[in-house]
């Protein structure tokens, strides 16, 4: 009682009873206050450059010059263009096939993980790392995996298991390319993948495993029944993020293969980059990612709609 | 003397027991009645394999860099796997021929600053957010939440002509301003995830002792938000650490680039790549983040999960 009058006293005692102070006690001013450098950064950096976008897909822009209203001239030059339709069909494949293994495997890694195995901690911590590291770093090292001559995946394909004659041309050849970039893009996402869903797992309660067991279910009727319904949530959550980020994947097709060998491995991101920038017909690169705006957008309904319907029932409890 | 024996051994013998017994309760692999070669053939060997499999690339980064020209283009003589003679010419060569030290310190301070500014508006914005329960809180915590979700490969373009325009083409405060972008929103939402952890009965107490609501943030909110506030700065950092392709886009000239572009752009020359000093290079770039991801390997995981599941 005595220590909170003291505090009490204390308090208003060092308060100037300014005009200052009632401001900030005003709840409107502070609301506004609070919000301003959040609100300004983003209306002026992020707000503001997508409206600028979709204004420049619509101009011929180049680098130095504003460029005139052209209408859908963009994309109408975009829709006759072979090696943007291929690098829309790069980017949806490299999307699928590389969530689906990121997915499986990274839920396979959070089931062996949530098994009471010796030194999880560390493992746990380690299995992160690819995931904390640059991207473009590591995929100078998968870059360096992938070499023609000195692979070492050829090497020990060869030389050591003496399973094949001939070294694999990894990036030579479009399809081999576009496999390998998604073996990277799936090596890279695992971490993500498996600690999400890890954190998903401990949640649900090992009486419900009891209590199926003693009515007789299978294993794979215990993953299938228990498992997969209550990871639903953070599994909704984790697939729109992973999807969203691959589609817009930028990083690791730079870094590996440039988007070559002849523009046959160009994701959608990388072939706006090399229109804008380098090739510096900006009006034409801001048509390219404009263009991803609406798979983004279906992309992300259909994760969040389509898999977590049921998504706040579990997640509301656990946080 | 035989007490003695007897009494070590009924010690060995309860340690070898109660912690097979006391495992059984909260222990859901145990109800499978797993054999012990079972568990090796499902757990440990696919455990194993993953832990290799997602390593690997940076043992392989960390011995190329550590290898002698002669030796790393001789698979025949010397064997791929291992380092036959070290040394650190690689490296050498990185720090004290190339401006390699030079973009550790761009990517530093800009790191730094931008993770300095996003997260003293996180703060602010989420305390604003979660605690002042003002109307239309709701959508604003929505509109940042999507803000996270547009991603900065639609952006890059017209934030490149912005940026021509306030004149700061080549300069590394162009990218302190435009990585906020992605920042902030994630900090907002993760700090967001934290303050709803503190009970709002202490601001309260403190509301009828008479703080302002300043005092209120700095003295109460603030101090039990700390770790939160070390999640947001970390990863944040890590974040602005690893950004490409603003800095690709913003940024021209040799000495303000930062480590990932400059890598790319600056040690890939001509058709012979210089595998040496691109590992050295990628290995050092690593290490930052890898030291403070060391220190702090819960708080990412806290923020990693906790900011999926708000």
């Amino acid at each position: 009682m005595d220590a909170t009058t003291n505090a009490a006293v204390r308090l208003s005692i060092r308060r100037p009873d300014g005009w200052l102070t009632r401001l900030f006690d005003n709840k409107a001013f502070l609301v506004a206050l609070c919000l301003l450098p959040t609100a300004g950064l983003l209306l002026i950096f992020l707000t503001y450059p997508l409206g600028l976008g979709l204004w420049l897909s619509m101009t011929d822009a180049t680098i130095g010059q504003a460029g005139h209203f052209i209408g859908l001239q963009n994309f109408v030059s975009l829709s006759q263009d072979p090696i943007f339709w291929m690098s829309v069909t790069n980017t949806i494949m490299y999307t699928v096939v590389a969530t689906i293994g990121k997915f499986l495997l990274g839920l396979w890694l959070a089931m062996l993980l949530n098994n009471r195995i010796p030194f999880r901690a560390f493992i746990r911590a380690i299995v992160l790392l690819p995931w904390i590291v640059p991207t473009v770093l590591s995929a100078i090292a998968w870059w360096w995996i992938y070499d023609p001559q000195f692979s070492i995946i050829s090497y020990l394909l060869v030389n050591v298991l003496h399973l094949r004659s001939t070294y694999i041309d990894f990036l030579g050849t479009p399809w081999n390319a576009r496999g390998s970039l998604v073996v990277a893009n799936i090596w890279r996402g695992i971490p993500f993948v498996a600690i999400t869903l890890l954190a998903g797992l401990q949640t649900i309660s090992p009486t419900l495993y009891e209590a199926a067991l003693l009515d007789g279910a299978s294993g794979w009727q215990r993953f299938r029944h228990i498992t997969v319904p209550l990871l639903m949530p953070i599994l909704s959550v984790a697939l729109t993020l992973s999807v969203l980020f691959t589609f817009s994947d930028f990083q690791l097709v730079y870094a590996i293969t440039r988007g070559g060998p002849f523009n046959t491995t160009h994701l959608m991101a990388t072939l706006a980059f090399q229109r804008a920038i380098p090739g510096s017909q900006l009006g034409e690169g801001a048509a390219i990612a404009v263009a991803m705006i609406p798979f983004l957008i279906v992309a992300t309904l259909l994760c969040f709609f389509g898999v977590g319907r049921r998504k706040w029932q579990q997640g509301a409890g656990n946080d | 003397m035989t007490d003695t024996i007897t009494d070590t051994a009924e010690i060995a013998d309860t340690s070898k027991t109660r912690p097979r017994t006391r495992a059984v309760p909260d222990e859901p692999e145990r109800l499978s009645w797993d054999s012990h070669a079972r568990r090796v053939v499902t757990l440990y060997i696919p455990l194993a394999l993953f832990v290799i499999v997602l390593l690997f690339p940076f043992y392989w980064m960390t011995i190329t860099a550590l290898k002698p020209n002669y030796e790393m283009y001789d698979y025949a003589k010397f064997s791929p796997l291992w380092v036959h003679s070290p040394t650190l010419a690689n490296i050498d060569k990185l720090l004290f021929h190339t401006n390699y030290p030079r973009w550790l310190l761009v990517t530093m301070s800009v790191a730094v600053a931008s993770t300095f500014l996003s997260v003293a508006a996180s703060v602010l914005a989420a305390y604003a957010i979660e605690r002042l329960r003002f109307k239309g809180a709701q959508h604003v915590g929505l509109a940042i939440y999507l803000a996270y979700l547009v991603p900065p490969t639609i952006l890059f373009i017209p934030l490149a002509t912005m940026i021509f325009q306030f004149g700061l083409f080549n300069n590394p405060i162009s990218l302190v301003l435009t990585y906020p972008t992605f920042l902030v929103p994630f900090c907002t939402w993760l700090l967001i995830g934290y303050f709803k952890s503190i009970p709002y009965e202490l601001e309260e107490c403190a509301l009828i002792d008479g703080a302002s609501r300043l005092q209120i943030l700095r003295r109460i909110t603030l101090p039990l938000a700390v770790p939160g506030l070390i999640s947001a700065g970390i990863f944040a950092f890590t974040l602005s650490w690893n950004e490409f392709i603003y800095a690709l886009a913003f940024i021209q000239s040799t000495d303000r680039k930062t480590v990932p572009v400059a890598i790319l752009t600056e040690l890939v020359t001509g058709d012979v790549y210089q595998w040496g000093s691109l590992m050295a290079g990628s290995l050092l770039g690593s290490v930052p983040v890898a030291l403070i991801y060391s220190f702090f390997v819960e708080y990412y995981v806290s923020s990693l999960t906790g900011a999926v599941k708000e």
